[in-house]
């Protein structure tokens, strides 16, 4: 189960970061990271960006780099 | 003098606490080993001046991003006396990160904890004296925006600086630990100093999401937007710019005409036409940046710019582009040197250059009102509405051409990750400086650049002395006889060369300069216009106008904003190129219709 299959409202624990090594680190470093909860507040239309929710931070991630975040 | 480096993640209103310790004498620094621009300030703390500088806002010391490597490069070269670390006291959970990095550089550090207005109203506490008492160093929580703790902050950097050492640089090898320890040891700050209520979000903030982000009126709402920003700025740009331009004539024909009456005709004429111009076209500029950047600020500042990305990413990604892209190339439409200067908020270069290159295709207010005069001077009343619209498709047709074409080259490496930051709306002292600092910077790094090209221009079209000014026997007419074979297979003759060549500078030139082409006034200059040109050669070269270089302001612009020649002269030639390419297809076609 990776991030991007999650639909608005669902919330889930991250478990891995996967892929390059360089935007692993850029997830890690704007807080993705290994243990928190994220929640998917709303995607936006035509397979763009997602909105997720980590603690008090809103972040917009693309559907591929959101693949790469494994959820528990 | 001592020198405090400003640090701090993005978002957390660094901007803001830089302005708030400077005010307005910040300016422009050049720092070695670093190629962007970074502002400092000299300011009284205490007895004693100190150089404060404002590094980008990073996530991470060792990240790969073209920020990241600036602030890194300027603290491995440059030896600083302080740390200022700011940080959003909403978000220490991740925020605390950078702080614990920062601090195995060893160097003096002082915590500015932000936003403190914002927490309290999320209900989080933040315990500033366990927070000091842990990480060994002055903590502090502060609104820059609102200016509350200001005080307390100066007294601070005044204290911990009698007490530092000689300044150093950074060892960034010590930085590249054990992310894992520093991810153990974050936990158990944060833990024991920050309460978090359960749910601290923003609640007004989802609820102007909902509506700005909605899956149907998102996209209308947004265009809506841009349409009331872009009428904002312009409909209180045009009078300003009318005003500029009606004292610089008064100026010039009361005063320096006077002033300069006994000279040597051709004296006058390169003080007149040359010099007064060069100086006239840099300061006709000036009211619409100060006017974008205030807009802009709020767009900016308010966190909208994000949403926007959200919107049309879906769109721009496939061109290389992301939404923020979308916001700088509509405000192209304006006036296209202000929005190249927008594009500094986008941090990843690839991203940035490909955007740059794609702004100059906007047809700009200047290039319209060249359209609209040949518009009605060659179509029929019924076509010409269609004829300008065709003008506006085939901007953004060879945008969206030039970005398929060269996302490869400038590749944009940076995943979109943005933050969606809570709304917010910036103090009216902050949209000015901005403003201010815009026009400032603008004045010092294209002024002389644009002056230079019109006189160089000047020179062309006035020698030599003896013939008519910008005729067939000056320089610029034997340019334009040169570029005969290039121009005559787009239908565009020898006179209209010329007034290309003029073009080169600015399009509000064009039309002043045909009439002085033609030996007309601008009144009988439509009816000349008809007579000489049919509506496929007007096309033809209106094709030509829109799609090459706009103006020489554009192109200092570019290279200020690129600070790369070779960047600057790929976005000169291939709008060169393109124009000349679209044109010929669109002549040669139309005649071999029978047209």
């Amino acid at each position: 189960m990776n991030l991007s299959q999650l639909h608005s409202g669902e919330t889930g624990t991250i478990s891995a970061l996967v892929g390059d090594p360089e935007i692993r680190a850029r997830m890690q470093s704007i807080g993705l990271r290994v243990g928190r909860e994220i929640a998917v507040i709303r995607r936006s239309r035509f397979g763009g960006p997602l909105q997720v929710r980590i603690g008090t931070t809103d972040l917009l991630i693309r559907p591929q780099q959101a693949m790469q975040v494994i959820l528990a | 003098m001592k020198r405090i480096a400003l640090l701090g993640m993005p978002n957390t209103g660094k901007s803001t606490l830089f302005n708030r310790l400077t005010g307005s004498s910040a300016r422009v620094g050049n720092w070695p080993g670093v190629t962007v621009d970074l502002l400092m300030a000299k300011v009284l703390l205490g007895v004693d001046m100190v150089e404060i500088v404002d590094l980008p806002g990073i996530y991470n010391l060792h990240g790969f991003s073209e920020d990241e490597r600036v602030a890194r490069t300027f603290l491995e070269e440059n030896p600083v006396d302080l740390l200022l670390v700011i940080a959003n006291s909403t978000q220490l959970d991740r925020q605390l990160a950078l702080i614990l990095q920062l601090q195995a550089l060893e160097l003096p550090m002082v915590v500015a904890l932000n936003m403190d207005d914002e927490a309290r109203r999320l209900g989080i506490q933040v315990d500033t004296a366990l927070l000091t008492r842990e990480l060994k160093v002055p903590v502090l929580s502060i609104s820059a925006k609102q200016g509350f703790g200001m005080g307390r902050m100066r007294q601070l950097l005044t204290d911990t600086l009698a007490q530092v050492g000689t300044a150093k640089s950074a060892d960034l090898n010590r930085v590249f630990g054990d992310d894992d320890a520093l991810e153990a040891r974050l936990d158990q700050v944060f833990r024991s100093a920050v309460q978090m209520p359960l749910t601290a979000t923003d609640r007004l903030t989802d609820r102007i999401d909902r509506v700005l982000l909605h899956p149907w009126f998102g996209l209308p709402l947004f265009f809506a937007a841009m349409l009331a920003l872009f009428e904002a700025v312009y409909t209180l740009g045009a009078p300003l710019q009318e005003g500029v331009a009606w004292l610089l004539q008064t100026i010039k024909t009361e005063a320096v005409e006077a002033a300069v009456a006994e000279w040597h005709p051709m004296l006058q004429s390169f003080l007149l036409d040359g010099i007064f111009d060069g100086v006239g076209t840099v300061v006709s500029f000036l009211p619409i940046i100060v006017l974008f950047f205030l807009f802009m600020a709020i767009v900016e500042d308010s966190g909208y710019l994000s949403r926007a990305a959200f919107l049309m990413d879906a769109f721009m990604a496939r061109l290389g582009l992301d939404g923020r892209a979308f916001v700088m190339q509509l405000m192209g439409f304006g006036c296209n040197v202000p929005a190249l200067m927008g594009t500094r908020v986008m941090r990843s270069r690839g991203l940035r250059l490909l955007t740059m290159l794609i702004i100059p295709f906007s047809l700009c207010s200047a290039r319209l009102q060249v359209f609209v005069f040949f518009i009605s001077a060659v179509f029929d009343p019924w076509a010409a509405p269609l004829v300008l619209f065709s003008l506006y498709i085939m901007s953004f047709a060879a945008a969206f051409l030039t970005a398929l074409l060269y996302r490869g080259r400038l590749a944009n490496q940076d995943p979109l990750l943005l933050e969606l930051p809570p709304y917010r709306f910036p103090t009216l002292p902050q949209m000015w400086l901005r403003g201010w600092r815009e026009v400032a910077h603008f004045l010092r790094e294209a002024s002389g650049f644009i002056l230079l090209g019109v006189v160089l221009v000047w020179a062309l079209t006035h020698y030599p002395a003896d013939v008519a000014p910008a005729g067939p026997e000056t320089l610029a007419g034997q340019l334009a006889a040169l570029f005969a074979p290039i121009f005559a297979p787009l239908g565009i003759d020898h006179l209209m060369t010329i007034a290309l060549l003029f073009g080169f500078v600015a399009k509000e030139v064009v039309l002043g300069a045909m009439a002085v082409i033609y030996g007309a006034g601008e009144g009988e200059l439509a009816g000349i216009v008809a007579g000489s040109t049919d509506w496929v050669q007007a096309y033809a070269f209106m094709l030509f106008v829109l799609i090459y270089t706009p103006c020489l302001s554009t192109v200092a612009v570019l290279k200020q904003e690129s600070k790369s020649w070779r960047f600057t002269a790929l976005a000169v030639a291939w709008p060169l190129a393109l124009a000349w390419l679209l044109s010929f297809t669109f002549y040669q076609t139309a005649r071999w219709l029978g047209f």
